[in-house]
């Protein structure tokens, strides 16, 4: 690994986002407009709000960057500047944690915003603190980053990046708890629930959110997304090849 | 004069076809050796072997005596893909700055190579609004950074204007002066005679290598077409 080769890769693809600042006010200002719609949606129930709201500050990082990253390194391949990094001394790694550093950081900033919208605008009330929700969130993001990294391997071309989408992210999203909670689930379904990833960043949010301080259950959650995180970046690397036919 | 880049009996499928048949040459240090033949011949699969990035099914490729592709050569071999490998949405600068710190080239470094290849007046502007001409000069300028010893360009002058073609020629030339390896491919066959030493593959196979002149003479004939059109009916003679 080399810090100087990861740094110049997150601010370079940090300088690419730049450029593109439709798609920078896309990623800040649509989970916000999501989160007010929500709001109005239970204007009249505001303890449904409270416990969906922050759930969606889980969802929406991971969605978001699973999405953006996929494409940006499909790109990466099909350009072919991929080829030249990998015949220049770079380590895969130092190009996937460059990723997931430039995608990190805007997660945070697309959290801190949604959050704040939330907290202070749409009077979403929490017991838990907010450094913990973005954390939360900040992992979640770094999970949709290295599941899209990974995805990216096995799309052709940026039509199929995009339905890995739906084909990834919608059945986490329909087994992670936020439509049915995940202990009332048929016993089937909550064993796909329990090896999904998602399922443990709503869980994790909605420990945060629902308690004052670091609960062992949330602790347990971190964990088994950092993992998730870990695993999905290697097997990543593993698709990274030098050598192609 | 050692080789720089040493093949012996390699041997490439891509998609179940064979497209390098057992193909041994080398290419001279100091040299600017042309690869030269027609589109689909093999060049860029060769260029890619000796760069180490292509899936190869026998042989062995050496450069600067070590395996093509290995670690200590991903600094010491600059490369050049057929279409510019840069990012469109960064400007020349932004590309070559962190090109420049992948290869660990200093801060000077950028503007060096900014220049040698002419585009000065275009630092600031993103790739996307450049001329396809000018893509490849962008990418061609991130190859050079760092003074890699041996410079792998697979068809850099294709769509350029001759001018330019010239000048790029005569800067190849500079950097060989000074020590570095050149493989250029082309299928431009005018672009041979500016090469010092010729490879030319055909089919998968190497037909010819010599420098220029020699291929002439063997050949008896004035241009280098026409030498090329020789030595392929001299070998389909000798296979019927």
């Amino acid at each position: 690994m080399n810090t100087r080769i990861t740094l110049a890769t997150a601010g370079r693809v940090l300088t690419q986002l730049r450029h593109d600042h439709r798609t920078i006010a896309l990623l800040l200002v649509v989970p916000c407009v999501l989160l007010a719609l929500l709001s109005w949606i239970f204007d009249d129930q505001p303890a449904v709000f409270d416990r969906i709201g922050p759930l969606l500050l889980a969802i929406f990082p991971l969605v978001v960057m699973f999405i953006v990253t996929s494409v940006a390194m499909l790109r990466e391949r099909t350009s072919g500047t991929l080829e030249r990094l990998l015949a220049m001394p770079l380590n895969k790694l130092d190009l996937l944690l460059g990723y997931a550093l430039a995608f990190g950081v805007l997660a945070v900033l697309q959290s801190g915003i949604a959050s704040a919208v939330s907290l202070w605008l749409l009077d979403l009330d929490i017991a838990g603190s907010t450094g913990w929700l973005l954390l939360t969130a900040l992992l979640a993001a770094l999970l949709g980053t290295a599941l899209g990294l990974l995805a990216s391997a096995f799309a052709q071309t940026e039509f199929q990046a995009v339905q890995f989408m739906p084909a990834f992210v919608l059945p986490q999203l329909l087994l992670c708890g936020l439509f049915v909670p995940r202990e009332a689930m048929q016993s089937v379904l909550a064993t796909i629930s329990d090896v999904l990833p998602l399922s443990y960043a709503v869980d994790a949010m909605a420990e945060v959110a629902g308690n004052p301080g670091l609960t062992g259950a949330a602790g347990r959650d971190f964990a088994v997304l950092a993992a998730f995180i870990v695993g999905a970046l290697a097997l990543g690397a593993a698709t990274l090849r030098r050598r192609t036919a | 004069m050692p080789a720089a880049i040493d093949i012996d009996g390699l041997t490439v499928h891509r998609g179940g076809n064979l497209v390098l048949d057992a193909v041994s040459c080398q290419v001279a240090a100091g040299s600017v050796t042309g690869l030269l033949g027609p589109s689909g011949s093999g060049k860029s699969t060769l260029i890619r072997s000796v760069v180490g990035v292509q899936r190869i099914t026998s042989g062995t490729v050496t450069v600067l005596g070590q395996p093509a592709g290995s670690k200590p050569l991903r600094s010491r071999v600059g490369y050049v893909t057929q279409a510019p490998s840069v990012y469109a949405d960064l400007s020349v600068r932004e590309n070559l700055r962190y090109f420049a710190a992948v290869v660990g080239a200093a801060a000077g470094e950028v503007d060096r190579v900014i220049s040698a290849v002419g585009l000065t007046d275009k630092t600031g502007a993103l790739v996307a609004r450049l001329s396809g001409g000018q893509r490849t000069r962008v990418s061609l300028a991130a190859a050079l950074l760092g003074t890699p010893q041996v410079l792998v360009l697979d068809e850099p002058t294709v769509g350029l204007d001759p001018v330019l073609r010239r000048d790029l020629w005569e800067m190849f030339h500079g950097l060989a002066n000074a020590g570095t390896t050149l493989l250029v491919s082309s299928h431009v066959m005018d672009e041979a005679d500016r090469c010092t030493a010729l490879l030319l593959l055909r089919e998968g196979r190497v037909l010819a290598a010599d420098s220029p002149a020699a291929i002439r003479r063997r050949t008896g004939t004035d241009d280098l077409e026409s030498a090329f059109l020789a030595i392929i009916d001299a070998e389909q003679v000798g296979s019927r």
